[in-house]
């Protein structure tokens, strides 16, 4: 009798501990973040999305490193948050300042007509894709050794969320910064299955992006010099 | 040993360093040096690495495997510096600025340091931000040309090339994870470690890793259906730019790919990494087969053709037979410098006739009296045809798909093979054979080289295409079979 109660306690879902709730809550304030590009009209506001997401990132690793005594992650976390929190948005600014796209132009500050969908639809279409990558990811059984699994679902999720930003969004600063997104979103996976990688290759991984986003930045400024734009509707010469 | 790695590591680093202050006199003789000793120090490293592996400083480490694509790396890095001197040289009749040579020498040390250090590291991080960065430096490299092409075809190669190594970011990742089931948290993704322990790795995260890896890579490698960024920037970048794009970028992403092959056959047995491969390497042998016909663009057509390439590579490393994978080994090779000699050579018509455009483009063996005839035998070598080294890699190829009972696939790559030779040549021909139409000007007319500098790399291209495809030097040999057991060690 004793082990048949015992059977069903331990059956029945346990409630969240405070800290995989509280992951949990970040992880999904990620995906929100995500969410939040789809609509934003302005460059500067979404490049503060991002930033706001890599700051939940930041915070999520200072959660795992606080919960796990993995002290390495301080470290993570911190130069993460120098990085893509006050680095990256201020290369990607100074990049583009000298085309006079952060100014009050409306004719270069302005993204909001870049969208080949609706925003409704748009959003509709990547919370179909981004439940397909929660619920397939669970089917994984794939177990995080330090955070809830529900995290690498959500962080599965981001990841193809930021593919369907990059596709619907025609204009080339959504585009970098849905990759970037992307790469936040592996960042989250790996919190969540990898925490334990050694500090030097993440050191490795984020010198890496900081030079992607060098790039990104000056090839955006190319373009913009070519296309007078920051859309990318007109990239149809080359075909076949 | 480890003085050669560090020499490769450092050099062309230090080369694209000076190039920065240098005139272009000095940036320029300084990359053929560099360039050439480099090729010197990868066949150094060949005949110790045919026999042990060789590790260094924790994170440099070179096998057989890797040395196969050193050499594809150093050869074209040599012969690209030293035809640079002549495509600048050369243009379109007026001078280039000094502000775009200089860019253009940083760049290609860059490019081609970034691509020597992929091989050489010992773990699956430390590769993917090399092949990460040999991304952001070429992207550069295709926009230098400032044109609208030119920048558009940079953008969709660095959104679409990035997009695709954030997959592969995804597949390191979760390798990291298999391999601290059996590892435990603190180890740093050596190819050693995780394939003593392959077999312990829990499936599924291996399953995911592979297939993650072979999209993203894949991606950089030009595997159907992820290839499109592909002949946009290899048309629209420089010459030079192009022939390394083909025959070395393109062959680094496959050796990721085949970094992750190893784990996931020792860990799952070969069904599954190579039903993967075939799969790619099918779609992309048939739709870049199609593509080629009709193509309008001189280096769009060579793109597609690289395509074919990569797809003939997947479905060799799919037949697993110890001869097809000792073909696909020496097809890196034979396409690194049959390709290379083609964009080459396509670069001296083009700088010849000032266009592109294959219909344009007429009368090439008689205006061109060194690179005419050797363009045409870079074609006919992409074709297969002997004594090139192609002829041999295909040879092999088929003949360990048709040991190993493939023989749907192997009846799937003669067939297309030929039609992809058919569409070459129907496009090439013309080019070379017909005689020189009126509308071009008298000065494009006169018989000549437009440069001594674009002629020299490529007849050693068509030697070392004979060399390996009429009795390749036996410290060759030694290390295909070495590679070969590397490549198919694992569970049977």
């Amino acid at each position: 009798m004793t082990a048949i109660v015992t059977a069903a306690v331990t059956a029945t879902v346990a409630a969240p501990s405070a800290l995989s709730g509280g992951a949990d809550v970040i992880a999904v304030g990620v995906l929100l973040a995500e969410f939040g590009m789809f609509r934003q009209a302005l460059l500067r506001d979404q490049v503060r999305l991002y930033a706001a997401q890599s700051v939940l990132i930041s915070a999520l690793a200072v959660v795992v490193a606080a919960s796990r005594h993995l002290p390495d992650l301080y470290a993570l976390a911190a130069l993460a948050f120098t990085l893509k929190v006050v680095i990256v948005p201020v290369v990607l600014r100074r990049l583009l300042r000298g085309i006079g796209v952060t100014g009050g132009d409306p004719r270069w500050s302005d993204i909001a007509g870049s969208h080949t969908l609706g925003v409704a639809s748009a959003v509709l279409v990547a919370i179909a894709v981004a439940a397909f990558g929660f619920f397939t990811a669970a089917a994984l059984g794939i177990r995080s050794p330090v955070l809830p699994s529900t995290a690498f679902s959500i962080s599965i999720a981001v990841i193809l969320v930021a593919f369907v930003l990059m596709i619907v969004r025609r204009d080339v600063i959504s585009q970098a910064i849905g990759f970037l997104s992307l790469e936040n979103g592996v960042s989250l996976t790996a919190l969540v299955v990898a925490a334990g990688l050694p500090l030097f290759l993440e050191l490795a991984f984020l010198f890496d992006l900081l030079v992607a986003v060098v790039v990104f930045g000056l090839l955006i400024r190319v373009h913009h010099g070519r296309a007078e734009s920051m859309s990318t509707a007109d990239l149809t010469r080359l075909r076949g | 040993m480890p003085t050669v790695m560090l020499l490769l590591l450092t050099l062309p680093l230090a080369a694209a360093l000076v190039c920065l202050r240098a005139p272009a006199r000095v940036a320029r003789l300084l990359s053929a040096v560099c360039g050439t000793a480099c090729f010197g120090l990868v066949i150094a490293l060949v005949p110790a690495a045919a026999h042990r592996d060789i590790e260094y400083l924790g994170f440099l480490r070179v096998d057989a495997l890797s040395a196969v694509f050193l050499l594809a790396t150093g050869f074209l890095y040599a012969a690209v510096a030293i035809y640079s001197i002549g495509y600048l040289a050369a243009g379109h009749g007026e001078a280039r600025p000094a502000r775009f040579s200089r860019r253009f020498w940083v760049g290609l040390n860059l490019f081609a340091w970034a691509m020597l250090a992929a091989p050489l590291m010992s773990n699956l991080a430390l590769l993917w931000v090399a092949v990460e960065v040999t991304t952001v430096i070429s992207a550069l490299l295709v926009a230098i040309e400032d044109t609208d092409g030119a920048a558009e075809a940079a953008w969709k190669y660095v959104l679409l090339a990035s997009a695709g190594l954030g997959l592969a970011l995804l597949a390191t990742i979760v390798a990291y994870y298999a391999g601290a089931q059996v590892l435990g948290q603190s180890y740093n993704l050596g190819f050693t470690q995780l394939l003593q322990v392959a077999p312990r790795l829990p499936h599924t995260a291996v399953q995911l890793a592979f297939v993650l890896a072979v999209l993203g890579y894949g991606t950089k490698m030009g595997l159907v259906p992820v290839h499109t960024w592909l002949p946009d920037a290899h048309s629209e970048a420089p010459t030079p730019v192009s022939a390394l794009l083909s025959g070395s970028l393109l062959a680094v992403s496959f050796y990721a790919i085949l970094r992750f092959y190893q784990v996931a056959q020792a860990a799952l047995g070969p069904s599954f990494p190579r039903n993967v491969l075939l799969v790619f390497g099918v779609a992309s042998l048939l739709l870049a087969m199609l593509y080629l016909f009709g193509q309008r663009d001189i280096k769009r057509l060579l793109a597609y053709s690289s395509v074919e390439h990569m797809g003939i590579l997947a479905i060799g490393v799919s037949f697993g037979a110890p001869a097809a994978l000792a073909g696909v080994l020496l097809h890196v090779l034979a396409h690194a410098a049959a390709k290379g000699n083609a964009f080459m050579g396509a670069g001296v018509l083009v700088a010849k006739l000032g266009t592109k455009r294959t219909g344009a483009i007429r009368g090439g063996l008689d205006l061109l009296p060194w690179s005419g005839p050797l363009f045409l035998a870079a074609i006919f070598a992409l074709g297969a045809m002997p004594p090139f080294g192609l002829f041999r890699s295909e040879f092999e190829i088929v003949a360990g798909g048709l040991g190993s009972g493939g023989y749907a696939a192997a009846a799937i790559l003669i067939v297309g093979v030929t039609i992809a030779f058919f569409g070459l040549a129907a496009s090439v021909t013309p080019m070379l054979m017909l005689p020189a139409t009126g509308q071009q000007s008298e000065r494009t007319l006169a018989r000549g080289e437009p440069s001594p500098w674009m002629v020299v790399p490529v007849a050693a291209g068509v030697l070392a295409l004979l060399w390996l495809g009429v009795h390749p030097p036996a410290e060759l040999t030694d290390l295909f079979s070495r590679a070969v057991v590397l490549l198919s060690r694992g569970r049977a």
